[in-house]
């Protein structure tokens, strides 16, 4: 049985702010680049898995020879195989596009019984990824999942989490997709041999035209149906802040609920 | 593959309820839906799912709907991602939409993620705002880069769908003089529907409100000291009828469960209130909070940078300042 984690390179959490609107889409961010973050607790997950129930963990990514980077480090924390997607055919490919080429990838990997991906890259942030890779894969899909139960050949038991509804108790037939929360796990950093071995590995590289599955219409610019337009940054959000003095705790409490009220928020 | 239908058009919005009680946001995007439909000159359907769901069905016509969708079976009594799309298929296949909303809640998300892509429909998700280019074509608004960037999405084919943030538009009136009609939608669910079982659903704790459709947020961060920090928070929140939110170091920390994170790796919230209490203010914790109306900050560091995206601000001993902000707002609003 393979657990397949798929991950993405994309700029540090902390310089987010930094990333100007005219260089998306550029190839060129002013950023550190790192593993996505949510991808980590996906990485962990599948090592987890593979320490419970065994089984082999597998890499994938799709995007330039840069993003070999995202993949050394997923190797680094433990992953054993990794496989590179890199053709400009798969550039300006939307969701579904990258979903369509992942799950071509995907078929190719024998004996794979479990996809495992994050909530949602931090750039993109559509979180659309994995629920294309389902359908594409024709595979149950179950997104949220902050625990994992049981895993037998047939099925995978998870916790999922639903807002407002509480915790479901899910049970899909293998293979399938499944997005994980943050709540799963804490993920392990890289360790020093991961590293080493990280730099030995070999990584295939498939284009599109080992992937013999691929529909033209649908990745890829020509296949795209979704475009960004008119990126910009949000309006400024500073505010002029108004301290509220008073001699005691009381008397500021009540001038804040003085304001309050005038403002009509409570 | 191509979900045109010259014969139907339409605007069609998702309804999405807890146990037979609509979330806001379906009638929110009810509303924008209804100005859709009325600038397009197209009906507006609705779509509801569930089980002992039929007064939804009326609500929704309240609300602005010209028909309902109807998929009211036991099969559908506790969500499932594969069953609840198979359903927002046929109703994309009956109503042959040119514009689909569904609220950015989390089965729903799901569900319209599902759909839209094994019909071949372009998705824009989790928006905070959408509009009608003069031909009629969606233009969604969403953040990109943890919110760092905004974009504008547009879409190409007939059917073009949004999941829209709770609180992205204003909560409409119901009119209980409409009239609409209700067609019960037939749903085949398929091999690939029957490959998911719910077992069991733990509710969440009683009274605990979510903090993506709340109105008032006061949220604790490292200042709160400990897990039982969050007890005079919890009674603020209580008086004012507030969720209760938290910063991702509380959450780390294990002080408080993840639902309630505020941020970009948490939940994007834009209340009309919101309370830091003893909340730095990192900048990813911002991001998810910015669009807030009015924002109160109570921190002992005046140079903390919550104080730059704050309305109103206590520099002060949040032990001292909350329990003083829940005595005087029992007193003043009869609590």
């Amino acid at each position: 049985m393979k657990y397949v984690v798929c991950v993405k390179l994309t700029p540090d959490t902390e310089e987010l702010a930094e990333v100007q609107p005219e260089d998306v889409g550029s190839g060129h961010l002013d950023a550190t680049m790192v593993l996505n973050p949510w991808d980590e607790f996906a990485v962990e997950e599948a090592l987890q898995l593979q320490e419970r129930f065994e089984g082999e963990t597998v890499a994938i990514t799709v995007g330039s020879e840069g993003s070999l980077e995202a993949l050394k480090r997923s190797v680094a924390m433990g992953i054993e195989q990794a496989v590179l997607l890199s053709d400009e055919a798969f550039d300006g490919s939307d969701a579904w596009g990258t979903a369509h080429v992942l799950a071509e990838a995907i078929k190719q990997i024998e004996d794979s019984a479990l996809i495992i991906t994050g909530r949602q890259s931090v750039d993109g942030s559509s979180g659309l990824v994995p629920a294309g890779l389902a359908v594409n894969l024709g595979w149950p899909f179950v997104s949220q999942v902050a625990k994992v139960l049981d895993l037998t050949e047939e099925h995978i038991t998870v916790l999922r989490a639903l807002d407002g509804v509480g915790m479901q108790t899910v049970r899909v037939e293998l293979p399938a997709v499944i997005s994980v929360s943050k709540e799963i796990n804490e993920p392990r950093l890289a360790s020093f041999m991961g590293i080493r071995k990280a730099s030995r590995l070999q990584y295939p590289t498939l284009t599109s035209a080992d992937l013999p599955g691929l529909k033209p219409s649908q990745f890829g610019m020509a296949g795209a149906l979704t475009t960004w337009t008119n990126l910009r940054k949000p309006p400024a959000r500073a505010r002029k802040c108004r301290f509220i003095e008073g001699p005691s705790a009381a008397d500021r409490a009540s001038a804040l609920v003085d304001r309050l009220i005038a403002d009509k928020v409570i | 593959m191509s979900v045109h239908s010259a014969s139907a058009v339409s605007v069609l919005v998702y309804v999405d309820h807890v146990q037979g009680a609509a979330r806001p946001v379906s009638w929110e995007l009810m509303g924008k839906a209804r100005q859709f439909g009325d600038s397009l000159a197209l009906p507006v359907v609705a779509l509801v799912v569930g089980h002992q769901v039929s007064d939804l069905a009326s609500e929704a016509i309240a609300y602005g709907a010209d028909r309902v969708l109807i998929a009211d079976d036991a099969a559908f009594a506790q969500f499932r991602a594969g069953a609840y799309a198979a359903t927002l298929r046929a109703a994309i296949g009956s109503a042959g939409p040119r514009v689909i909303l569904v609220p950015a809640t989390s089965g729903a998300r799901d569900a319209a993620a599902l759909a839209a892509c094994a019909l071949g429909v372009g998705l824009a998700s989790d928006c905070h705002g959408v509009a009608l280019d003069e031909d009629g074509n969606l233009l969604a608004d969403r953040p990109v880069f943890g919110g760092n960037i905004i974009t504008t999405i547009v879409f190409r084919g007939h059917s073009q769908m949004a999941t829209v943030r709770p609180r992205t538009f204003p909560l409409p009136s119901p009119d209980n003089s409409r009239s609409g009609e209700i067609v019960p939608l037939a749903v085949e669910l398929g091999e690939l529907e029957e490959r998911e079982e719910v077992l069991a659903v733990r509710a969440p704790e009683v009274g605990e409100l979510s903090v993506d459709a709340a109105n008032i947020i006061v949220a604790g961060g490292r200042g709160v000291k400990g897990p039982e920090g969050f007890a005079p928070i919890r009674e603020l929140a209580q008086v004012l009828g507030a969720a209760v939110g938290a910063s991702r170091a509380v959450v780390d920390a294990g002080w408080i469960p993840y639902a309630h994170q505020v941020g970009q790796t948490g939940k994007t919230v834009r209340p009309d209130l919101y309370i830091a209490c003893g909340i730095s203010g990192a900048i990813q914790h911002l991001a998810g909070m910015t669009n807030t109306k009015v924002v109160v900050a109570i921190n002992k560091d005046e140079e903390a940078p919550i104080f730059s995206v704050a309305t109103y601000g206590i520099v002060g001993d949040l032990f001292e300042i909350v329990p003083a902000l829940t005595e005087t707002l029992r007193a003043r609003l009869g609590r």
